[in-house]
């Protein structure tokens, strides 16, 4: 059989810069945590008083609270202003296309155990061009963090009508005012199988940083709505829930059970701007684990078979 | 039928002539298991060590319809499924009556004499042998007043009329039906051995296959599809995600039951669009995965592949093509997806297009797909079609132990990274994985949007301009290291013809044909479809017509889809095609006899 020979052989790297010195061979034990100044990349594109800034200021400091280490660190996002977070945050990262972030995410986070996953993105990329792999990655439980910054309208390409946008919203593509009945992002992900679902505001900077770590330690799909202001295109959008604008910011009662569906259905429906908090949290079997468990089922009789082998016998097979 | 000695004496019914190759037509209904008497026929070929080529067809409604396989075995070189058949069984009128045609003059046909009423006019022109298949198989499996197992009756009847080799056969079928319920097992021999040992009334001769030279090898059976699912295993890859959809979910079927026993896994998405994502964020997390598709699907996952030419991430698309456009002829064969394979998508965004011309070439094109996505960091995609996909070859066993690989990830921490860097040498630049540590803190990022060497956004029209050339670059370099091909007959002639991908047998088939009636043609058969090897002008250079024999439409103005990029590439007015969009494959001499009216 005639194919070209590109043999079997370890590439080498490439846009490695010799000059520099070799990392130091520290214990990742020994290793500091990162500041901010260590974390922080470009400069944020977003509009001075974006809400966005607080949950990009909040990444920061939970990597640095939580110790975690830069390559271990991969954050992935699809389109729109909020999808510009990979560049500002010094990890791995990827900007991937409009509303595919998840099912992006899905594949570094199945097959890298490995790496904390998490994923920013708006309301346009979740719920309208992304809501049927919201839907599935919800479904799936896969593990991963899922931080949408919600602000009721698209900013990048220069107000229209969102998903969440409310009735009556006037945008360039409603002029009269939008007719169409808004995503409730709580109810979509607790009814399509999110195993944590909580909501924010970036105006809450204690109570966002306090839920993004639970979600972040949470075995599972992780979901956070963060009310996050478009000072451009929605301003004021959520004052009924900032105290010092004279909202009313309401946290979930702690006697609400996580567990309880149907309570978390009912938490949903609160009057505007709503509750804050953990919604809706269970432990289930997630799809990394799944999968985990048929590979240790399937290798169960083939420990030490070489891959070539285990193909030969089913070579064998078709003999 | 090649007869080459008869031993036949006056008034012996038990006549045997030793042939070189035969093409057996099955044709009845899709839930008939016809499909399974060829799998047989071919599986037998492949341990007796002969050549062998199916060429099926199944109805796209979801269940029944008719539906046909066709097996032509053979000592020899077998390059096609064959034109016509010498063999033709069938189950229904509606078989007879659609396939009788493609039976050879004096062919013989077999048919259920159940269901089956012969044509008056055709008794003169075929020699027909009835057999009451269906009652006959009740009867061998104890009356129970269900003809299921006709199918491995009829098998009988055929081993009988070819003096196949009855033990191996006996093996194959308790290899296809044990680990079931064993009376399953009893009863399929109770099938086989009442055909074979059924009387047939009318069939004066047997048949007797040539042996085969020992190639020494032993061969293995496998349709296209699993060629190309267990070279993707053998390339070592261990991720991939995928959607279903005709002719590609056999492959990634495949892949999701055995990806796990190499401690892999496949993904089945809620989309298209998912399924290349997923399996794009599965080579960007270090290791190179696949998706695939067919039809709709692949126009689906254009956008994502524009993303991974522009942030030049490795990944294999497999594109099982069928007839198009939109939902099509689900399970026709049709070449129609170059164009989108080469061209899909917006802006410019080169990748790789590679087409597989055989089951064996498959297997060792999965792993080149992979090797080449791995060494220039770019999108590949493998254009199979339907009829390669479902047909059935014997080639020689791999030697997997030197050629499975491994492409585990290289987590080694760097000084520094630049994802797109402008000054790498050859111009090609690889990924580090997430998970490798830079010491230099400057951590990259893999972007659709036009971007600096350290992969942040730019609008510079100076660096989109240099990028764009990067991507393309590279692909020039993969160009100048791809071998030319050769020329199948003299290199210099009348009419070349041209094709891709599963035509080529056809093709040399026609080569020899024609050459057999003293015309000047030779063939030239093309792998790598984007980018095209270097030299390829040359070839043309010894011929006065280049002709491209591709099954898809002649397009607007009136060229198939490689000979409209053969003739942009070279500018060269002796390029023309012979098209067809039938969903069937070639028949050698309507490739011929095109070829040779389009060049008088």
């Amino acid at each position: 059989m005639s194919t070209i020979a590109i043999p079997n052989e370890t590439l080498p790297r490439t846009g490695i810069a010799a000059t520099l010195p070799a990392p130091a061979p520290l214990a990742d034990a020994d290793r500091k945590p990162l500041t901010k100044k260590e974390t922080a990349a470009d400069h944020p594109t977003w509009c001075p008083g974006c809400g966005d800034f607080s949950v990009l200021a909040l990444y920061y400091k939970l990597i640095e609270k939580r110790k975690m280490l830069h390559e271990n660190i991969c954050t992935v996002a699809g389109i729109g202003c909020s999808s510009r977070f990979p560049y500002f945050v010094q990890a791995h990262g990827a900007h991937f296309i409009h509303g595919r972030a998840l099912a992006f995410a899905s594949g570094v986070s199945l097959s890298r155990p490995d790496l904390h996953v998490f994923v920013f993105g708006g309301d346009g990329d979740a719920f309208s061009i992304g809501g049927n792999h919201f839907t599935h990655t919800a479904r799936k439980n896969i593990k991963l963090t899922y931080v949408v910054m919600d602000n009721f309208v698209y900013g990048l390409t220069k107000k229209q009508t969102s998903p969440t946008s409310p009735i009556g919203f006037k945008s360039k593509t409603d002029v009269g005012g939008s007719t169409d009945r808004p995503v409730n992002p709580m109810k979509q992900a607790i009814s399509a199988g999110a195993t944590f679902v909580g909501r924010a505001t970036a105006t809450n900077l204690p109570h966002l940083l306090k839920l993004m770590e639970a979600a972040m330690d949470h075995d599972g799909f992780s979901f956070i709505e963060c009310l996050s202001e478009c000072i451009e295109f929605f301003p004021g959008a959520f004052d009924a829930a900032i105290p010092r604008k004279g909202g009313t910011f309401t946290e979930i009662p702690a006697e609400h059970d996580v567990t309880d569906e149907y309570a978390a259905y009912k938490l949903c429906d609160a009057p505007w701007p709503g509750v804050f908090g953990t919604f809706y949290k269970v432990d289930r079997a997630t799809k990394n684990a799944n999968e985990a468990k048929l590979i240790t089922d399937s290798r169960a009789k083939l420990a030490g078979v070489p891959d070539w082998q285990i193909l030969q016998r089913n070579f064998d097979r078709m003999k | 039928m090649s007869d080459n000695t008869s031993t036949a004496t006056p008034n012996d019914s038990s006549r045997t002539s030793a042939i070189t190759e035969s093409v057996i037509r099955i044709a009845g209904d899709s839930q008939d298991g016809i499909q399974a008497i060829g799998g047989f026929l071919a599986r037998l070929a492949g341990r007796s060590e002969q050549e062998v080529m199916t060429f099926m067809t199944i109805p796209s409604t979801i269940s029944g319809g008719p539906s046909i396989f066709q097996v032509r075995i053979g000592s020899g070189e077998v390059l096609s499924a064959g034109d016509e058949a010498d063999v033709l069984l069938c189950f229904y009128d509606h078989s007879y009556a659609n396939h009788i045609s493609s039976l050879k003059r004096g062919g013989i046909v077999l048919y259920d004499s159940d269901h089956v009423t012969p044509k008056e006019d055709m008794l003169s022109v075929y020699r027909h042998v009835g057999v009451a298949i269906s009652s006959l198989t009740v009867e061998a499996i104890g009356g129970t007043g269900r003809d299921k197992g006709k199918n491995i009756y009829a098998l009988g009847l055929i081993a009988k009329m070819f003096d196949l080799n009855v033990p191996k056969l006996t093996k194959l079928i308790e290899e296809r039906f044990g680990g079931k319920d064993p009376s399953i097992v009893a009863n399929a021999l109770n099938c086989f051995n009442g055909g074979y040992g059924h009387q047939i009334q009318g069939l004066i001769e047997s048949f007797r296959f040539e042996h085969a030279e020992k190639t020494g090898a032993p061969q293995v059976v496998m349709s296209g599809n699993e060629a190309l699912a267990y070279g993707i295993i053998a390339a070592g890859v261990r991720f991939g995600a995928g959607y279903p959809i005709t002719p590609w979910s056999e492959i990634m079927e495949l892949l999701r039951r055995e990806l796990p026993k190499y401690g892999g896994m496949f993904v089945q998405t809620e989309d298209e669009i998912a399924a290349i994502s997923m399996a794009i964020g599965g080579s960007y997390a270090g290791r190179v995965s696949v998706t695939g598709s067919s039809g709709p699907g692949i126009s689906l996952k254009t956008e994502a592949l524009g993303w991974a030419s522009m942030a030049e991430m490795p990944v294999v698309v497999i594109d099982v093509q069928r007839g198009g456009p939109s939902t099509g002829m689900p399970t026709n064969q049709e070449q129609s997806d170059l164009n989108i394979a080469c061209f899909g998508g917006h802006g410019d965004s080169p990748r790789v297009v590679l087409a597989p011309s055989s089951v064996e070439d498959c297997f060792y094109t999965a792993i080149e797909a992979v090797n080449i996505a791995r060494k220039f960091s770019t999108p590949v995609i493998i254009l199979s079609d339907q009829a390669i996909a479902t047909r059935i070859e014997a080639f020689p066993c791999p030697d997997l132990q030197n050629i499975c690989q491994d492409i585990s990830p290289d987590f080694t921490p760097v000084a520094d990274h630049k994802p797109y860097d402008l000054t790498a040498a050859d111009g090609v630049t690889r990924h580090i994985a997430p998970g490798t540590r830079v010491a230099s803190g400057k951590y990259p990022v893999a972007t659709g949007l036009e971007h600096d060497e350290l992969g942040h956004p730019t609008g510079s029209g100076k660096l989109h301009t240099q990028m764009n050339a990067k991507r393309r670059n590279k692909l020039r370099k993969l160009a100048s290291e791809l071998p030319v091909p050769k020329i199948y007959g003299a290199t210099e002639g009348h009419v070349l013809l041209v094709g891709w991908g599963s035509s080529k047998g056809p093709i040399e088939e026609a080569v020899k044909l024609g050459r057999s009636q003293g015309e000047a043609v030779s063939g030239l058969h093309i792998k790598y479809i984007n980018p095209l090897p270097n030299g390829l002008e040359n070839l043309f250079n010894g011929f006065t017509h280049v002709v491209v024999c591709e099954i898809n439409d002649e397009g607007l103005y009136g060229h198939g889809q490689l000979a409209s990029l053969l003739r942009s590439r070279y500018c060269d007015p002796r390029i023309k095609s012979v098209t067809k969009t039938d969903g069937l494959p070639w028949k050698v001499k309507d490739i011929l006899t095109r070829a040779l009216a389009l060049t008088k």
